[in-house]
Protein backbone atom coordinates (compact mmCIF):
# COMPACT_ATOMS: atom_id res chain seq x y z
CA UNK A 1 0.00 0.00 0.00
CA UNK A 2 1.63 3.42 -1.44
CA UNK A 3 0.07 5.94 1.38
CA UNK A 4 2.43 8.50 -0.17
CA UNK A 5 -0.18 8.71 -2.76
CA UNK A 6 -3.17 7.69 -0.90
CA UNK A 7 -1.99 10.72 1.50
CA UNK A 8 -1.70 12.90 -1.78
CA UNK A 9 -4.77 11.73 -3.00
CA UNK A 10 -6.91 13.12 0.37
CA UNK A 11 -4.97 16.08 0.72
CA UNK A 12 -6.66 16.99 -3.66
CA UNK A 13 -9.66 16.16 -2.25
CA UNK A 14 -9.37 18.36 0.55
CA UNK A 15 -7.85 21.40 -1.27
CA UNK A 16 -10.75 21.08 -3.78
CA UNK A 17 -13.25 21.18 -0.94
CA UNK A 18 -11.59 23.89 0.83
CA UNK A 19 -11.93 25.75 -2.50
CA UNK A 20 -15.47 24.91 -2.51
CA UNK A 21 -16.35 25.53 0.95
CA UNK A 22 -18.94 28.01 1.32
CA UNK A 23 -21.15 26.54 -1.57
CA UNK A 24 -20.66 23.25 -0.11
CA UNK A 25 -21.56 24.51 3.38
CA UNK A 26 -24.97 26.17 1.92
CA UNK A 27 -25.58 23.25 0.18
CA UNK A 28 -25.24 20.76 3.14
CA UNK A 29 -26.46 22.71 6.22
CA UNK A 30 -29.09 25.41 4.40
CA UNK A 31 -31.88 22.77 4.30
CA UNK A 32 -31.36 21.14 7.44
CA UNK A 33 -31.16 24.72 9.10
CA UNK A 34 -34.42 26.13 7.67
CA UNK A 35 -35.90 22.71 8.80
CA UNK A 36 -34.65 23.49 12.61
CA UNK A 37 -35.73 26.79 12.53
CA UNK A 38 -39.51 26.32 11.04
CA UNK A 39 -40.14 23.48 13.18
CA UNK A 40 -38.17 23.81 16.00
CA UNK A 41 -38.50 27.70 16.49
CA UNK A 42 -41.71 28.58 14.93
CA UNK A 43 -44.06 25.53 15.88
CA UNK A 44 -42.46 25.29 19.37
CA UNK A 45 -42.79 28.98 20.07
CA UNK A 46 -46.19 28.95 18.77
CA UNK A 47 -47.49 26.50 20.98
CA UNK A 48 -47.91 24.45 18.44
CA UNK A 49 -45.70 21.81 19.27
CA UNK A 50 -44.47 20.79 22.89
CA UNK A 51 -40.90 22.34 23.25
CA UNK A 52 -39.79 18.86 24.09
CA UNK A 53 -39.84 18.39 20.20
CA UNK A 54 -36.41 20.49 20.43
CA UNK A 55 -34.58 17.65 21.88
CA UNK A 56 -36.31 15.25 19.51
CA UNK A 57 -35.41 17.24 16.07
CA UNK A 58 -31.56 18.79 16.69
CA UNK A 59 -30.27 14.53 17.01
CA UNK A 60 -32.45 14.06 13.79
CA UNK A 61 -31.32 16.96 11.65
CA UNK A 62 -27.20 16.09 13.04
CA UNK A 63 -27.80 12.89 11.42
CA UNK A 64 -29.21 14.34 8.12
CA UNK A 65 -26.11 16.46 7.47
CA UNK A 66 -23.37 14.39 8.12
CA UNK A 67 -25.50 11.21 6.12
CA UNK A 68 -26.25 13.97 3.41
CA UNK A 69 -23.17 15.89 3.31
CA UNK A 70 -20.96 12.65 3.20
CA UNK A 71 -23.29 11.21 0.54
CA UNK A 72 -22.89 14.51 -1.63
CA UNK A 73 -19.34 14.58 -0.78
CA UNK A 74 -18.62 11.18 -2.45
CA UNK A 75 -21.36 10.62 -5.21
CA UNK A 76 -21.46 13.98 -6.69
CA UNK A 77 -17.93 14.18 -7.78
CA UNK A 78 -17.75 10.72 -8.37
CA UNK A 79 -21.00 10.62 -11.14
CA UNK A 80 -18.94 13.55 -12.78
CA UNK A 81 -15.50 11.92 -12.41
CA UNK A 82 -16.74 8.71 -14.25
CA UNK A 83 -18.16 10.32 -16.94
CA UNK A 84 -17.03 10.55 -20.86
CA UNK A 85 -14.47 13.02 -19.91
CA UNK A 86 -13.02 10.55 -17.02
CA UNK A 87 -11.64 12.68 -14.88
CA UNK A 88 -10.56 9.93 -12.56
CA UNK A 89 -8.11 7.87 -14.70
CA UNK A 90 -5.37 10.60 -13.81
CA UNK A 91 -5.57 9.24 -9.97
CA UNK A 92 -6.21 5.19 -11.30
CA UNK A 93 -3.17 5.64 -13.06
CA UNK A 94 -1.53 6.42 -9.63
CA UNK A 95 0.68 3.84 -8.18
CA UNK A 96 -1.66 2.64 -6.01
CA UNK A 97 -4.34 -0.55 -5.93
CA UNK A 98 -7.43 0.64 -7.40
CA UNK A 99 -9.58 -0.09 -4.38
CA UNK A 100 -7.23 2.09 -2.23
CA UNK A 101 -8.68 4.90 -4.23
CA UNK A 102 -12.38 4.29 -3.58
CA UNK A 103 -11.38 3.99 0.42
CA UNK A 104 -9.89 7.21 -0.05
CA UNK A 105 -12.94 8.46 -1.38
CA UNK A 106 -14.98 7.47 1.81
CA UNK A 107 -12.67 8.89 4.33
CA UNK A 108 -12.90 12.21 2.42
CA UNK A 109 -16.36 11.67 2.60
CA UNK A 110 -16.23 10.76 6.07
CA UNK A 111 -14.36 13.86 7.05
CA UNK A 112 -16.86 16.07 5.41
CA UNK A 113 -19.71 14.56 7.08
CA UNK A 114 -17.82 14.66 10.85
CA UNK A 115 -17.70 18.17 9.75
CA UNK A 116 -20.74 18.93 8.63
CA UNK A 117 -22.10 17.04 12.11
CA UNK A 118 -20.23 18.72 14.22
CA UNK A 119 -21.02 21.93 12.72
CA UNK A 120 -24.67 21.79 13.33
CA UNK A 121 -24.78 21.15 16.78
CA UNK A 122 -23.62 24.37 17.70
CA UNK A 123 -25.87 25.89 14.91
CA UNK A 124 -29.37 24.31 15.54
CA UNK A 125 -28.19 24.87 19.35
CA UNK A 126 -28.35 28.76 18.25
CA UNK A 127 -31.43 28.43 16.16
CA UNK A 128 -33.77 26.45 18.60
CA UNK A 129 -33.70 29.03 21.27
CA UNK A 130 -33.87 27.66 25.10
CA UNK A 131 -35.38 24.29 26.12
CA UNK A 132 -32.88 21.98 24.48
CA UNK A 133 -31.22 19.57 26.98
CA UNK A 134 -28.11 17.70 25.52
CA UNK A 135 -26.39 15.10 27.51
CA UNK A 136 -22.47 14.65 26.90
CA UNK A 137 -22.12 12.11 29.10
CA UNK A 138 -22.23 9.17 26.70
CA UNK A 139 -19.62 10.83 25.11
CA UNK A 140 -18.08 7.07 24.07
CA UNK A 141 -20.99 6.01 22.34
CA UNK A 142 -21.46 9.21 20.47
CA UNK A 143 -18.07 9.38 18.84
CA UNK A 144 -18.64 5.55 17.84
CA UNK A 145 -21.66 5.92 16.80
CA UNK A 146 -20.88 9.70 14.80
CA UNK A 147 -17.86 7.22 13.17
CA UNK A 148 -20.17 4.73 12.01
CA UNK A 149 -22.56 7.10 10.59
CA UNK A 150 -19.68 9.08 8.99
CA UNK A 151 -18.80 6.13 7.09
CA UNK A 152 -22.34 5.16 6.29
CA UNK A 153 -22.47 8.12 4.16
CA UNK A 154 -19.16 7.89 2.66
CA UNK A 155 -19.38 3.99 1.56
CA UNK A 156 -23.56 4.94 0.63
CA UNK A 157 -21.86 7.68 -1.53
CA UNK A 158 -19.75 5.81 -3.15
CA UNK A 159 -22.51 2.67 -3.88
CA UNK A 160 -24.76 5.71 -5.26
CA UNK A 161 -22.00 7.71 -6.96
CA UNK A 162 -21.02 4.11 -9.14
CA UNK A 163 -24.83 3.15 -9.71
CA UNK A 164 -25.88 5.98 -11.62
CA UNK A 165 -25.14 8.48 -14.27
CA UNK A 166 -25.38 12.04 -14.47
CA UNK A 167 -28.94 12.37 -15.87
CA UNK A 168 -30.07 10.40 -13.07
CA UNK A 169 -28.80 12.97 -10.07
CA UNK A 170 -32.41 14.17 -9.93
CA UNK A 171 -33.85 10.91 -9.96
CA UNK A 172 -31.64 9.71 -6.91
CA UNK A 173 -32.54 12.68 -5.31
CA UNK A 174 -36.39 12.78 -5.29
CA UNK A 175 -36.35 8.51 -5.64
CA UNK A 176 -33.82 7.68 -2.65
CA UNK A 177 -32.94 10.57 -0.46
CA UNK A 178 -36.49 12.27 -0.28
CA UNK A 179 -37.87 9.07 1.22
CA UNK A 180 -34.59 8.30 3.20
CA UNK A 181 -35.01 12.10 4.79
CA UNK A 182 -38.76 11.30 5.42
CA UNK A 183 -38.59 7.91 6.63
CA UNK A 184 -35.12 8.05 8.76
CA UNK A 185 -36.92 8.88 12.11
CA UNK A 186 -35.14 11.90 11.99
CA UNK A 187 -38.05 14.33 12.84
CA UNK A 188 -39.84 12.14 14.99
CA UNK A 189 -38.24 9.32 17.26
CA UNK A 190 -38.66 5.79 15.89
CA UNK A 191 -41.29 4.72 18.58
CA UNK A 192 -44.00 7.40 17.07
CA UNK A 193 -44.33 5.22 14.21
CA UNK A 194 -45.70 1.96 16.90
CA UNK A 195 -49.49 3.04 15.47
CA UNK A 196 -48.60 2.03 11.94
CA UNK A 197 -46.52 -1.11 12.66
CA UNK A 198 -45.99 -2.10 8.90
CA UNK A 199 -44.09 1.03 8.53
CA UNK A 200 -42.76 0.89 11.91
CA UNK A 201 -40.54 -1.93 10.56
CA UNK A 202 -40.30 -1.41 6.74
CA UNK A 203 -38.33 2.01 7.74
CA UNK A 204 -35.70 -0.24 9.54
CA UNK A 205 -34.16 -0.64 6.02
CA UNK A 206 -33.46 2.43 6.24
CA UNK A 207 -29.84 3.40 7.55
CA UNK A 208 -30.92 7.05 8.59
CA UNK A 209 -33.00 5.19 11.12
CA UNK A 210 -30.23 4.07 13.02
CA UNK A 211 -27.68 7.30 12.53
CA UNK A 212 -30.30 9.48 13.87
CA UNK A 213 -31.97 7.27 17.07
CA UNK A 214 -28.14 6.08 17.79
CA UNK A 215 -27.49 10.09 18.12
CA UNK A 216 -30.81 10.86 19.81
CA UNK A 217 -29.94 8.02 22.31
CA UNK A 218 -25.91 9.28 22.78
CA UNK A 219 -27.24 12.74 23.19
CA UNK A 220 -30.78 12.88 24.71
CA UNK A 221 -31.15 9.36 26.51
CA UNK A 222 -34.21 10.85 28.17
CA UNK A 223 -36.12 10.30 24.58
CA UNK A 224 -37.50 7.18 23.75
CA UNK A 225 -35.28 5.68 21.57
CA UNK A 226 -34.04 2.21 19.63
CA UNK A 227 -31.25 0.73 22.35
CA UNK A 228 -27.40 1.94 21.85
CA UNK A 229 -25.95 -1.35 21.10
CA UNK A 230 -28.52 -2.59 18.76
CA UNK A 231 -28.00 0.84 16.78
CA UNK A 232 -24.49 0.09 16.85
CA UNK A 233 -24.61 -3.25 16.01
CA UNK A 234 -27.13 -2.64 12.80
CA UNK A 235 -25.17 0.83 11.78
CA UNK A 236 -22.11 -2.47 11.33
CA UNK A 237 -24.05 -4.53 9.17
CA UNK A 238 -25.09 -1.64 6.82
CA UNK A 239 -21.48 0.18 6.87
CA UNK A 240 -20.34 -3.13 5.60
CA UNK A 241 -22.79 -4.00 2.89
CA UNK A 242 -22.39 -0.87 1.94
CA UNK A 243 -18.41 -0.77 1.67
CA UNK A 244 -18.82 -3.96 0.05
CA UNK A 245 -20.95 -2.94 -2.67
CA UNK A 246 -19.70 0.05 -3.42
CA UNK A 247 -16.02 -1.33 -3.52
CA UNK A 248 -17.34 -3.71 -6.28
CA UNK A 249 -19.53 -1.27 -8.18
CA UNK A 250 -16.16 0.79 -8.44
CA UNK A 251 -14.34 -1.47 -9.69
CA UNK A 252 -16.77 -2.39 -12.82
CA UNK A 253 -17.10 1.25 -13.38
CA UNK A 254 -13.21 1.56 -13.61
CA UNK A 255 -11.62 -1.37 -14.94
CA UNK A 256 -13.26 -2.67 -18.30
CA UNK B 1 18.31 2.03 -19.04
CA UNK B 2 14.77 1.13 -20.79
CA UNK B 3 12.03 -0.66 -20.20
CA UNK B 4 10.74 -3.44 -22.92
CA UNK B 5 7.21 -4.48 -23.59
CA UNK B 6 5.75 -7.35 -24.55
CA UNK B 7 2.26 -9.33 -24.63
CA UNK B 8 1.36 -12.52 -25.18
CA UNK B 9 -1.99 -13.89 -26.95
CA UNK B 10 -4.11 -11.17 -25.90
CA UNK B 11 -7.59 -11.57 -26.28
CA UNK B 12 -10.32 -9.08 -25.19
CA UNK B 13 -14.11 -9.79 -25.62
CA UNK B 14 -16.59 -6.77 -24.14
CA UNK B 15 -19.83 -8.96 -23.52
CA UNK B 16 -21.31 -6.00 -22.17
CA UNK B 17 -21.05 -2.21 -23.82
CA UNK B 18 -17.36 -1.50 -22.46
CA UNK B 19 -18.03 0.78 -19.61
CA UNK B 20 -16.29 4.41 -21.23
CA UNK B 21 -12.64 3.80 -20.02
CA UNK B 22 -10.63 3.19 -22.46
CA UNK B 23 -13.02 3.95 -25.33
CA UNK B 24 -14.76 6.75 -23.90
CA UNK B 25 -18.36 5.72 -24.51
CA UNK B 26 -21.57 6.46 -22.66
CA UNK B 27 -23.17 4.78 -19.44
CA UNK B 28 -24.17 0.79 -19.61
CA UNK B 29 -27.70 1.69 -19.47
CA UNK B 30 -28.18 1.11 -22.48
CA UNK B 31 -30.90 -1.57 -24.62
CA UNK B 32 -28.18 -4.19 -25.24
CA UNK B 33 -28.09 -4.89 -21.66
CA UNK B 34 -31.40 -5.71 -21.04
CA UNK B 35 -33.74 -8.50 -22.31
CA UNK B 36 -33.79 -11.52 -19.90
CA UNK B 37 -36.91 -12.75 -21.64
CA UNK B 38 -34.49 -13.30 -24.54
CA UNK B 39 -32.08 -15.78 -22.29
CA UNK B 40 -31.85 -18.18 -25.46
CA UNK B 41 -30.26 -15.24 -27.43
CA UNK B 42 -26.43 -14.60 -28.20
CA UNK B 43 -26.09 -11.97 -25.69
CA UNK B 44 -24.01 -8.56 -26.72
CA UNK B 45 -20.40 -9.65 -27.73
CA UNK B 46 -17.76 -7.91 -29.34
CA UNK B 47 -14.11 -9.38 -29.98
CA UNK B 48 -11.43 -5.78 -29.47
CA UNK B 49 -8.76 -7.86 -29.17
CA UNK B 50 -7.93 -11.19 -30.85
CA UNK B 51 -5.04 -13.04 -30.23
CA UNK B 52 -2.19 -9.46 -30.14
CA UNK B 53 0.81 -10.71 -29.64
CA UNK B 54 4.22 -8.28 -29.78
CA UNK B 55 7.15 -7.39 -28.16
CA UNK B 56 9.02 -3.62 -27.94
CA UNK B 57 11.87 -3.25 -27.92
CA UNK B 58 13.43 -1.04 -24.48
CA UNK B 59 13.96 2.44 -25.73
CA UNK B 60 12.46 2.53 -29.25
CA UNK B 61 9.57 4.54 -30.71
CA UNK B 62 6.22 1.77 -31.11
CA UNK B 63 3.52 2.64 -33.30
CA UNK B 64 -0.02 0.85 -33.30
CA UNK B 65 -1.35 1.67 -36.20
CA UNK B 66 -5.17 0.71 -37.48
CA UNK B 67 -8.05 2.27 -38.60
CA UNK B 68 -11.02 3.52 -36.01
CA UNK B 69 -11.97 -0.02 -33.92
CA UNK B 70 -8.84 -1.75 -34.42
CA UNK B 71 -8.47 -2.57 -31.05
CA UNK B 72 -5.37 0.14 -30.72
CA UNK B 73 -6.73 1.87 -27.63
CA UNK B 74 -8.06 -1.85 -26.29
CA UNK B 75 -4.27 -2.62 -26.58
CA UNK B 76 -3.23 0.51 -24.77
CA UNK B 77 -5.77 -0.17 -22.10
CA UNK B 78 -4.51 -3.30 -21.44
CA UNK B 79 -1.11 -2.24 -21.19
CA UNK B 80 -2.15 0.60 -18.84
CA UNK B 81 -4.15 -1.37 -16.40
CA UNK B 82 -7.68 0.12 -17.52
CA UNK B 83 -8.75 -2.70 -18.99
CA UNK B 84 -8.62 -5.95 -18.21
CA UNK B 85 -7.87 -9.25 -20.69
CA UNK B 86 -10.10 -12.27 -21.07
CA UNK B 87 -7.26 -14.12 -22.28
CA UNK B 88 -3.42 -13.68 -22.63
CA UNK B 89 -0.61 -11.95 -20.40
CA UNK B 90 1.14 -8.37 -20.87
CA UNK B 91 4.53 -7.23 -19.64
CA UNK B 92 5.84 -3.70 -18.72
CA UNK B 93 9.95 -4.80 -17.95
CA UNK B 94 9.61 -7.59 -15.84
CA UNK B 95 6.33 -7.06 -14.27
CA UNK B 96 2.85 -8.79 -14.83
CA UNK B 97 0.74 -5.78 -15.54
CA UNK B 98 -2.30 -7.73 -14.38
CA UNK B 99 -0.21 -9.16 -11.70
CA UNK B 100 2.01 -6.23 -10.43
CA UNK B 101 -0.17 -3.46 -11.37
CA UNK B 102 1.42 -0.84 -8.91
CA UNK B 103 4.44 -1.60 -10.18
CA UNK B 104 3.84 -1.51 -13.58
CA UNK B 105 1.92 1.31 -12.99
CA UNK B 106 5.01 3.53 -11.45
CA UNK B 107 7.10 2.95 -14.96
CA UNK B 108 4.51 4.29 -17.04
CA UNK B 109 2.84 7.63 -18.64
CA UNK B 110 -0.49 7.91 -20.24
CA UNK B 111 -1.32 10.55 -22.60
CA UNK B 112 -5.60 9.21 -23.44
CA UNK B 113 -6.96 9.53 -26.18
CA UNK B 114 -9.05 12.44 -24.96
CA UNK B 115 -7.73 14.84 -22.55
CA UNK B 116 -9.21 13.69 -18.85
CA UNK B 117 -7.72 16.51 -16.96
CA UNK B 118 -9.36 17.02 -13.26
CA UNK B 119 -11.31 19.81 -14.46
CA UNK B 120 -11.81 20.80 -10.10
CA UNK B 121 -7.82 21.81 -10.48
CA UNK B 122 -5.64 24.74 -12.06
CA UNK B 123 -3.10 23.54 -14.52
CA UNK B 124 -0.48 24.31 -12.67
CA UNK B 125 -2.16 21.91 -9.60
CA UNK B 126 -2.31 19.01 -12.11
CA UNK B 127 0.91 19.06 -12.44
CA UNK B 128 1.65 19.22 -8.82
CA UNK B 129 -0.94 16.83 -7.09
CA UNK B 130 -0.14 14.32 -10.43
CA UNK B 131 3.47 14.37 -8.91
CA UNK B 132 2.44 14.11 -5.32
CA UNK B 133 0.54 10.83 -6.01
CA UNK B 134 4.15 9.64 -7.67
CA UNK B 135 5.60 10.09 -4.13
CA UNK B 136 7.69 13.51 -5.73
CA UNK B 137 9.30 15.88 -2.88
CA UNK B 138 7.69 19.62 -3.11
CA UNK B 139 10.77 21.07 -4.34
CA UNK B 140 10.81 18.39 -7.51
CA UNK B 141 7.45 18.83 -8.06
CA UNK B 142 7.57 22.65 -7.98
CA UNK B 143 10.48 22.80 -10.44
CA UNK B 144 9.41 19.84 -12.64
CA UNK B 145 6.11 21.48 -13.39
CA UNK B 146 7.56 25.02 -13.98
CA UNK B 147 10.02 23.08 -16.56
CA UNK B 148 6.64 21.84 -18.21
CA UNK B 149 4.69 24.35 -18.18
CA UNK B 150 7.65 26.13 -19.95
CA UNK B 151 8.09 23.50 -22.32
CA UNK B 152 4.56 23.05 -23.26
CA UNK B 153 4.47 27.04 -23.39
CA UNK B 154 1.40 26.72 -20.59
CA UNK B 155 3.23 29.45 -18.26
CA UNK B 156 0.61 32.14 -18.79
CA UNK B 157 -2.66 30.28 -18.17
CA UNK B 158 -1.11 27.96 -15.30
CA UNK B 159 -2.61 29.23 -12.59
CA UNK B 160 -6.42 28.91 -14.22
CA UNK B 161 -8.66 26.14 -14.25
CA UNK B 162 -8.67 24.50 -17.21
CA UNK B 163 -12.16 23.93 -17.73
CA UNK B 164 -11.60 27.31 -20.06
CA UNK B 165 -8.80 25.80 -21.80
CA UNK B 166 -8.90 24.62 -25.87
CA UNK B 167 -8.51 21.13 -26.92
CA UNK B 168 -5.07 21.94 -28.08
CA UNK B 169 -4.22 22.95 -24.61
CA UNK B 170 -5.46 20.46 -23.11
CA UNK B 171 -3.87 17.99 -25.03
CA UNK B 172 -0.39 19.56 -24.58
CA UNK B 173 -1.31 19.36 -20.75
CA UNK B 174 -1.91 16.13 -20.71
CA UNK B 175 1.32 15.14 -22.07
CA UNK B 176 3.13 17.17 -19.57
CA UNK B 177 1.09 15.66 -17.37
CA UNK B 178 2.40 12.11 -17.99
CA UNK B 179 6.15 13.04 -18.30
CA UNK B 180 5.45 14.80 -14.91
CA UNK B 181 6.84 11.78 -13.16
CA UNK B 182 10.22 10.47 -15.47
CA UNK B 183 8.15 7.68 -16.72
CA UNK B 184 10.37 5.14 -18.40
CA UNK B 185 7.70 4.28 -20.43
CA UNK B 186 5.07 6.64 -22.15
CA UNK B 187 1.84 5.98 -24.01
CA UNK B 188 0.05 8.37 -26.47
CA UNK B 189 -2.85 7.47 -27.69
CA UNK B 190 -4.16 9.02 -31.07
CA UNK B 191 -2.12 12.52 -29.63
CA UNK B 192 -1.81 13.98 -32.48
CA UNK B 193 -5.78 14.09 -33.34
CA UNK B 194 -7.18 17.39 -33.45
CA UNK B 195 -4.22 19.33 -33.49
CA UNK B 196 -3.20 22.17 -35.94
CA UNK B 197 0.11 21.74 -38.09
CA UNK B 198 2.36 23.14 -35.96
CA UNK B 199 1.28 21.95 -32.62
CA UNK B 200 2.05 18.69 -34.37
CA UNK B 201 5.45 19.10 -34.95
CA UNK B 202 5.81 20.45 -31.55
CA UNK B 203 4.47 17.35 -30.28
CA UNK B 204 6.71 14.95 -32.58
CA UNK B 205 9.61 16.66 -31.68
CA UNK B 206 8.73 16.44 -27.82
CA UNK B 207 8.43 12.20 -28.46
CA UNK B 208 11.85 12.20 -30.28
CA UNK B 209 13.54 14.22 -27.59
CA UNK B 210 11.44 11.81 -24.62
CA UNK B 211 13.07 9.10 -26.83
CA UNK B 212 16.44 10.43 -26.86
CA UNK B 213 16.97 9.92 -23.61
CA UNK B 214 16.36 6.40 -23.53
CA UNK B 215 12.50 5.85 -22.68
CA UNK B 216 10.56 3.56 -24.46
CA UNK B 217 7.37 5.70 -26.50
CA UNK B 218 4.26 3.73 -27.38
CA UNK B 219 2.17 5.67 -29.86
CA UNK B 220 -1.33 4.79 -31.44
CA UNK B 221 -2.32 6.03 -34.27
CA UNK B 222 -3.82 6.32 -38.02
CA UNK B 223 -2.19 8.57 -39.56
CA UNK B 224 0.50 7.05 -41.68
CA UNK B 225 2.76 10.02 -42.38
CA UNK B 226 2.95 10.21 -38.14
CA UNK B 227 3.80 6.36 -38.23
CA UNK B 228 6.13 6.88 -40.77
CA UNK B 229 8.30 9.55 -39.69
CA UNK B 230 7.94 9.21 -36.05
CA UNK B 231 7.86 5.30 -35.23
CA UNK B 232 11.74 2.94 -35.07
CA UNK B 233 8.60 -0.40 -35.52
CA UNK B 234 5.22 -0.52 -36.09
CA UNK B 235 2.43 -3.16 -35.85
CA UNK B 236 -0.71 -2.75 -38.33
CA UNK B 237 -3.80 -3.96 -36.75
CA UNK B 238 -7.08 -4.44 -38.07
CA UNK B 239 -10.02 -6.32 -36.07
CA UNK B 240 -8.49 -6.81 -33.01
CA UNK B 241 -5.75 -8.98 -35.25
CA UNK B 242 -1.86 -8.09 -36.21
CA UNK B 243 -1.81 -8.22 -39.69
CA UNK B 244 1.70 -6.78 -40.12
CA UNK B 245 4.97 -5.57 -37.76
CA UNK B 246 8.46 -4.36 -38.58
CA UNK B 247 10.15 -1.05 -38.84
CA UNK B 248 8.39 1.20 -41.43
CA UNK B 249 10.72 0.20 -43.83
CA UNK B 250 10.57 -3.29 -43.73
CA UNK B 251 6.72 -2.99 -43.92
CA UNK B 252 7.15 -0.87 -46.99
CA UNK B 253 9.51 -3.19 -48.73
CA UNK B 254 7.14 -6.29 -47.93
CA UNK B 255 5.17 -4.93 -50.57
CA UNK B 256 5.54 -7.16 -53.78
CA UNK B 257 6.09 -3.99 -56.52
CA UNK B 258 5.28 -1.90 -54.71
CA UNK B 259 7.03 0.89 -56.24
CA UNK B 260 5.29 2.85 -59.42
CA UNK B 261 7.69 4.86 -62.01
CA UNK B 262 5.63 7.32 -63.42
CA UNK B 263 7.48 8.00 -66.90
CA UNK B 264 6.88 10.28 -69.48
CA UNK B 265 8.24 10.54 -73.27
CA UNK B 266 7.73 12.89 -76.10
CA UNK B 267 5.29 10.80 -78.05
CA UNK B 268 3.53 7.45 -77.81
CA UNK B 269 5.39 4.30 -76.72
CA UNK B 270 3.91 1.61 -79.01
CA UNK B 271 6.28 -1.46 -78.56
CA UNK B 272 8.12 0.02 -76.12
CA UNK B 273 5.44 -0.95 -73.57
CA UNK B 274 6.45 -4.59 -74.17
CA UNK B 275 9.72 -3.83 -73.69
CA UNK B 276 9.72 -2.22 -70.34
CA UNK B 277 7.14 -5.15 -69.48
CA UNK B 278 10.81 -7.82 -70.20
CA UNK B 279 12.67 -5.36 -67.45
CA UNK B 280 13.88 -6.97 -64.31
CA UNK B 281 11.55 -6.66 -61.38
CA UNK B 282 8.48 -5.07 -63.33
CA UNK B 283 5.08 -6.94 -62.86
CA UNK B 284 2.99 -4.47 -64.79
CA UNK B 285 3.05 -1.60 -67.10
CA UNK B 286 0.56 0.54 -67.98
CA UNK B 287 0.38 2.13 -71.36
CA UNK B 288 -2.70 4.18 -72.32
CA UNK B 289 -2.81 7.41 -74.91
CA UNK B 290 -0.75 9.52 -73.37
CA UNK B 291 2.90 10.16 -74.17
CA UNK B 292 4.04 7.93 -70.65
CA UNK B 293 3.67 4.98 -69.17
CA UNK B 294 3.00 3.57 -65.44
CA UNK B 295 5.75 1.35 -64.30
CA UNK B 296 5.13 -1.41 -61.38
CA UNK B 297 8.22 -2.80 -59.98
CA UNK B 298 9.66 -3.93 -56.34
CA UNK B 299 11.95 -1.71 -57.00
CA UNK B 300 12.27 1.68 -57.85
CA UNK B 301 15.86 3.78 -58.84
CA UNK B 302 17.64 0.63 -59.90
CA UNK B 303 15.08 0.59 -62.69
CA UNK B 304 15.78 3.75 -64.40
CA UNK B 305 19.03 2.28 -65.90
CA UNK B 306 17.67 -0.02 -67.97
CA UNK B 307 14.49 2.12 -68.57
CA UNK B 308 16.35 4.76 -70.14
CA UNK B 309 18.08 2.24 -72.69
CA UNK B 310 15.01 0.41 -73.66
CA UNK B 311 13.65 4.41 -74.57
CA UNK B 312 16.98 5.01 -76.08
CA UNK B 313 17.18 2.07 -77.81
CA UNK B 314 12.77 2.70 -79.55
CA UNK B 315 14.34 6.28 -80.23
CA UNK B 316 11.77 7.77 -77.63
CA UNK B 317 12.92 10.16 -75.46
CA UNK B 318 12.57 10.12 -71.90
CA UNK B 319 11.39 13.48 -70.61
CA UNK B 320 10.51 12.63 -66.70
CA UNK B 321 10.52 10.02 -64.24
CA UNK B 322 8.82 9.90 -60.64
CA UNK B 323 9.34 7.55 -58.19
CA UNK B 324 6.51 6.76 -55.41
CA UNK B 325 7.75 4.54 -52.47
CA UNK B 326 5.67 1.93 -51.35
CA UNK B 327 3.80 3.72 -47.97
CA UNK B 328 1.90 2.54 -45.48
CA UNK B 329 -1.34 2.95 -47.06
CA UNK B 330 -0.62 0.93 -49.74
CA UNK B 331 0.59 -1.56 -47.00
CA UNK B 332 -2.67 -1.86 -46.02
CA UNK B 333 -4.35 -1.98 -48.81
CA UNK B 334 -2.39 -4.28 -49.38
CA UNK B 335 -3.16 -6.72 -46.46
CA UNK B 336 -6.49 -5.39 -46.49
CA UNK B 337 -8.15 -4.89 -49.66
CA UNK B 338 -9.20 -1.35 -47.61
CA UNK B 339 -8.18 1.55 -47.51
CA UNK B 340 -7.11 3.33 -43.73
CA UNK B 341 -9.99 5.77 -44.26
CA UNK B 342 -12.79 3.08 -44.92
Amino acid sequence: MNWKTFYAMLQRDGHVARRNLLPMLLQNLLQPMLLTFVFGRVLTSSGMMKTEYKNILLPGIMAISMVLSGIQAVAMPLIAELQFTREIEDRLLAPMETHWLAIEKIVAGMIQALVSGLVVIPAAWLMLGSGVHMSFDNLGLFAVICLLVALLSGAGGLALGCSIGQTQIGLMFSLVVAPMMMFGCAYYPWSALRFIPVLQYAVLINPLVYASEGLRGSLMPEVPHIPGLLVVGALIVMDTALLILGLKKFQQKTVS
Amino acid sequence: MGIAIRTDNLRKVYDSPPPSAARGGGFSFGPQRSGPKEKSKKKFEVVALDGITFEIHAGEIFGLLGPNGAGKSTTIGVLTTRTRPTQGRAFIGEFDVWQEQVKAKLLIGVVPQRPNLDFALTAREILLFHGAYFGQSARERARRSDELLEKFKLVDRADQNVRGFSGGMMQRLSIARAMMHDPQVLFLDEPSAGLDPQTRLLLWEIVRDYNRAGKTIVITTHYMDEADALCDRLAIIDHGRIIAQGSPRELKSSIPGGYLLRLKFDRLPGDLVADLQQLPGVTEVRGGDQPGADVYADRGGPLIGPIVNATQARGIELRDVSIAEPSLETLFLHHTGRSLRD
